[in-house]
């Protein structure tokens, strides 16, 4: 058999979702986990899955961990399969799921699981199954998002199914809790670990797979996330260089703004650099570099041609994004576009970001401007969910001496026995990402 | 850090004095707590070397373990702690009043009601410091499940009668204090750091004395002198002025003091041993006795300025008003006490050594609610942590300058009045964001309809709340000109999903634990001989 590389990217794809559907519909394991690299086609493989075991009559319970993600996996089953009877389980609240979903015809709504019973395909949150009481399992579940479900909501759950598809990614950001708890910390079903983690410790056989290849991430970034976040996993991009070009039609004008997206549509990194300070969280400076980027970005008259139509897709502000480390950095980009007359660019933290894809991503550094480097701002998936979120560039605005920052601060969480180390580290992810984006360093210059 | 934490921080620094970040206190104190201020050994965990206790600022009890490394010594300590903290928890044990308690009835699978007894008053015990509560969970930990004679004859070395009780109770408030807001295991600088914020770092408020000393300097010196006087000022013998509260001792007190006046003790224990006559081991006798005392003053005196200042922190502390859900949390902590009480009566084994699957999530997700319940409502109690949370944009305050009626569509129409109110604060508002307010003590609810950021006017629609009819109830509703603070976080925490029972642990989680069998006891060890 011939090995990943020399094969093309669709081939490998193909053959890595062959070997996963023939795992989970004609396997004898009670589960399958599916560990899925940025932009790998994750909801596409869902899906896929989803609709053949419709297609053989073996009834079908989804848990997604967000409403947003459940929605989302709704829209595009039906899109898929406009026939196919799907149950929405949503929550008493007031607007608990999208309204587009009303215009579907054969998508059933209901807070009641009574009334979804004989769907061929129910979906709803891990945090709505949790209450659901069933007299008998369903005979397949598809967990998705796995790995930022977190191991006490997979216990809620678990019972619901006779056996499941795991689907997520491990290097994003991992499940938290708001109160300590190393009292659990390496026990196999440490409630804050991560589902897959406590999956896996009790099922060690369990079959693994890997989706080989990133169809959002352009070759430019997928090498650079591959080695930086995935060192033992490592993963390529579905596009060639060429294949991807970010253009503007308005020429720069020498601003430190306007550098940074040239160097990053031509090279699809940039960061523009400001001087080194201590600062605030909401480092007003920083937040008017970023704000300044994104309005060029929409003034520019920005072109994006890739794979998917041979004519080049403006880039409108609903193809932009910027990502922060904190909410109120978040908030304070959001005033700052505000003022200068931006709307309708996405703003949010990672934790908000995690799934999402834009054309072109501008993020502020989590260590930009700060005296010390926390587990926190550490955290790889932090830094990977950020520097993953793009199909053409990412453009990172930081403050200088993060570097030595990083370097006085390695991380020094103490190790806790029984525990799994993730590997890479915060701190070594850190340094190789910021080691890329050195190359393409452009100074602030108003 | 929050941002007003922050900023009482660096007043702290210019003033010289703590500031308040409270005004009032948000943990129940006792009447009468029982204050445990333990010292352990360098060198060796959980090998206490003695500890002040009692309920009597006046009159604390000395326990002394004059050679911590001896087990029987060791033994005899925990014996007589068990003889001061036992009678104190059995004292609030029998003092009841009815209350009632929703079940699942085992046949129907029911919710009834069910009355129950619940203890009118809890034990409450305070140590010094963080390191205190770690201490009491250790020692917890040590004598749970050590067997006596009575349960297993042929234990080699069998603890005294009531010392595996005591860890079960230790073990108990270890356990309990990990539940955010709970008041029944008190680190007194974890509570004194809640309600002032000092001019140095957090890891030096953990410094009992450093930390009064910020709060409450001596006449004519500042809080930052004071602080640093009780951190390092030391005596011409090289002795700290001020000993840390524990539980680890000062080296210089360990290698100077300490070791010599153990080493004096151990001398003469082993030549008593080896006197030859009655009248040798007469004045053997006395020296070892006067070496023991000699070890029970050294103690004494590192012991009792902690002691003090416990109680002066206790002082301080009780010069606040309580806050208004203190109550209410101190009433989970009776029922965790009362619990606890009963599984100890009804004969049920010590706790695991580990939690199975289901306990640990349960007491996880109780925790995460407790947190956030604690949060909400400490924000509801204090105007003073309401400020932090509106200058962190979690709320706002302001004034309403519009009511507009407005009703909801639909066969039955509700009232859904449009209310603008004018704020200085700058929340973090999005369009139909959730936000609550206090009315009459049950949240009610409103969405952000629109947000004028440089008016400072946001308009919100409230939604609940008003009674029944077409018009809203009186007073439900804010009228022009009220004084209201809305909060964006819940002001109630949802009870979460009820999880499997630990006997339906399903395989992802290893699948059921089986029959439960008693824990063993733990093994001896060399340590343990020496």
């Amino acid at each position: 058999m011939s090995t990943e590389a020399d094969v093309d990217p669709g081939t490998a794809a193909a053959r890595a979702t062959a070997a996963i559907l023939r795992d989970t519909l004609h396997g004898d394991a009670r589960g399958v986990v599916v560990d899925s690299p940025p932009g790998a086609g994750k909801s596409t493989l869902v899906v896929r899955t989803a609709l053949e075991l419709a297609e053989a009559g073996r009834p079908l319970m989804v848990v997604a961990q967000t409403n947003a993600q459940v929605d989302d996996l709704v829209l595009r089953l039906a899109e898929k399969s406009p026939e196919l009877p799907v149950g929405r389980l949503h929550s008493s609240d007031a607007d608990p799921y999208d309204k587009a979903l009303d215009d579907l015809p054969n998508v059933r709504k209901s807070a009641k699981a009574g009334d979804l019973a004989g769907l061929p395909v129910v979906i709803s949150t891990a945090a709505k199954w949790a209450h659901v009481k069933v007299d008998e399992p369903w005979r397949h579940a598809i967990v998705d998002e796995a790995y930022q479900m977190r191991s006490d909501g997979l216990l809620a759950v678990a019972g619901l199914f006779e056996r499941a598809l795991f689907v997520g990614d491990p290097g994003q950001l991992d499940p938290f809790a708001i109160v300590g708890s190393e009292q659990w910390a390496g026990l196999s079903y440490d409630p804050s670990a991560s589902a897959v983690t406590t999956l896996l410790a009790h099922n060690p056989d369990l079959p693994q797979h890997r989706l080989p290849v990133s169809w959002r991430l352009p070759a430019s970034a997928a090498r650079l996330v591959s080695d930086a976040f995935y060192p033992y996993t490592r993963f390529r991009s579905g596009t060639g260089h060429g294949d991807r070009h970010l253009s503007f039609a308005v020429p720069s004008d020498g601003s430190g703004p306007d550098r940074v997206i040239d160097e990053a549509a031509a090279s699809g990194w940039g960061l523009l650099e400001l001087p080194a300070r201590h600062t605030p969280r909401t480092d007003p400076e920083a937040v008017r570099a970023v704000a300044t980027v994104v309005r060029r970005l929409l003034d520019r008259g920005g072109a994006a041609t890739s794979e998917r139509s041979p004519e080049p897709a403006p880039l409108t502000a609903d193809r932009v994004a910027v990502g922060t480390a904190h909410r109120d950095q978040a908030a304070a980009v959001r005033a700052a576009l505000a003022e200068l007359g931006v709307r309708d660019v996405t703003v949010d933290t990672a934790n908000r970001l995690q799934g999402r894809e834009f054309d072109v991503t501008v993020v502020l550094h989590p260590l930009s401007g700060r005296p010390d480097a926390t587990a926190f701002h550490l955290e790889t998936g932090r830094l990977c969910v950020l520097a993953s979120r793009h199909r053409h560039a990412c453009i990172v605005v930081c403050r200088a001496g993060v570097g030595d920052l990083l370097d006085d601060y390695p991380s020094t969480e103490p190790v806790q026995l029984g525990t799994l180390v993730k590997f890479p580290d915060g701190w070594e992810a850190n340094h190789a990402v910021l080691a890329h984006l050195g190359e393409h360093r452009v100074a602030w210059k108003p | 850090m929050s941002l007003i934490a922050t900023l009482s921080r660096l007043e702290a620094v210019t003033t010289g004095r703590a500031q308040p970040l409270a005004t009032v206190r948000h943990r129940h104190l006792s009447e009468r707590p029982l204050v445990f201020v333990p010292l352990t050994t360098a060198g060796e965990a959980g090998a206490p070397l003695g500890a002040l206790v009692g309920t009597d600022r006046d009159a604390p009890r000395l326990l002394v373990v004059p050679q911590p490394r001896d087990r029987d010594l060791r033994f005899a300590f925990l014996a007589e702690l068990a003889d001061v903290v036992l009678p104190y928890v059995d004292s609030h044990a029998d003092a009841v009043e009815a209350a009632e308690r929703t079940e699942t009835d085992p046949e129907t699978g029911k919710r009834v009601k069910v009355e129950v007894e619940l203890c009118a008053d809890a034990p409450q015990i305070v140590v010094p410091s963080r390191a205190g509560v770690e201490f009491v969970r250790l020692l917890g930990r040590s004598m749970r499940f050590r067997r006596t004679a009575e349960q297993d004859p042929e234990a080699p070395h069998p603890a005294p009668p009531r010392v595996p009780l005591l860890g079960r109770w230790l073990t108990h408030y270890g356990e309990r204090a990990r539940v955010p807001g709970s008041s029944l295991l008190l680190a007194l600088t974890e509570v004194l750091g809640r309600h002032w914020a000092t001019g140095q770092s957090t890891l030096e408020d953990q410094h009992l004395g450093a930390l009064l000393a910020w709060i409450d300097p001596p006449a004519g010196t500042s809080g930052a002198e004071a602080a640093l006087r009780a951190e390092l000022a030391r005596d011409e013998q090289g002795q700290l002025l001020c000993p840390p509260a524990g539980p680890a001792t000062d080296p210089a007190f360990d290698n100077k003091l300490l070791a010599p006046a153990i080493e004096r003790y151990d001398r003469a224990r082993t030549a008593l041993a080896a006197a030859e006559d009655g009248l040798e081991a007469d004045t053997r006798l006395g020296i070892l006795t006067a070496a023991e005392r000699e070890v029970r003053e050294l103690v004494l005196s590192r012991t009792r300025p902690t002691w003090d200042a416990v109680w002066r922190g206790l002082d301080l502390l009780r010069e606040l008003p309580e806050g208004a859900h203190v109550e209410e949390r101190w009433t989970r902590d009776r029922w965790s006490f009362t619990g606890h009480r009963d599984r100890v009566l009804a004969g049920e084994p010590p706790q695991p050594r580990r939690d199975d699957a289901v306990t640990a999530a349960n007491k996880l997700a109780t925790r995460e609610r407790e947190q956030a319940r604690l949060d909400a409502q400490e924000a509801l109690d204090d105007p003073l942590v309401m400020a932090g949370r509106r200058l962190a944009g979690e709320a706002f305050a302001g004034e309403v300058t519009e009511v507009v009626m407005a009703y909801s569509e639909g066969k039955r129409p509700s009232p859904r009045p449009l209310v603008t109110v004018r704020t200085d604060d700058r929340p973090h508002l999005g369009e139909r964001a959730k936000v609550y307010r206090s009315l009459g003590g049950k949240p009610q609810s409103a969405e952000c309809v629109g947000v004028d950021t440089d008016d400072g006017l946001v308009v919100l629609r409230v939604l609940d709340k008003m009674g029944r009819g077409k018009e809203p109830e009186p007073g439900s509703v804010p009228e022009k000109g009220d004084r209201v603070c809305f909060t964006l976080f819940e002001h109630e925490q949802r009870g979460g999903a009820k999880l499997p029972d630990p006997e339906q642990t399903p395989w992802t989680h290893g699948g059921p634990p089986g029959e439960p069998v008693p824990e063993a006891a733990d093994p001896l060890t060399q340590e343990d001989v020496l």
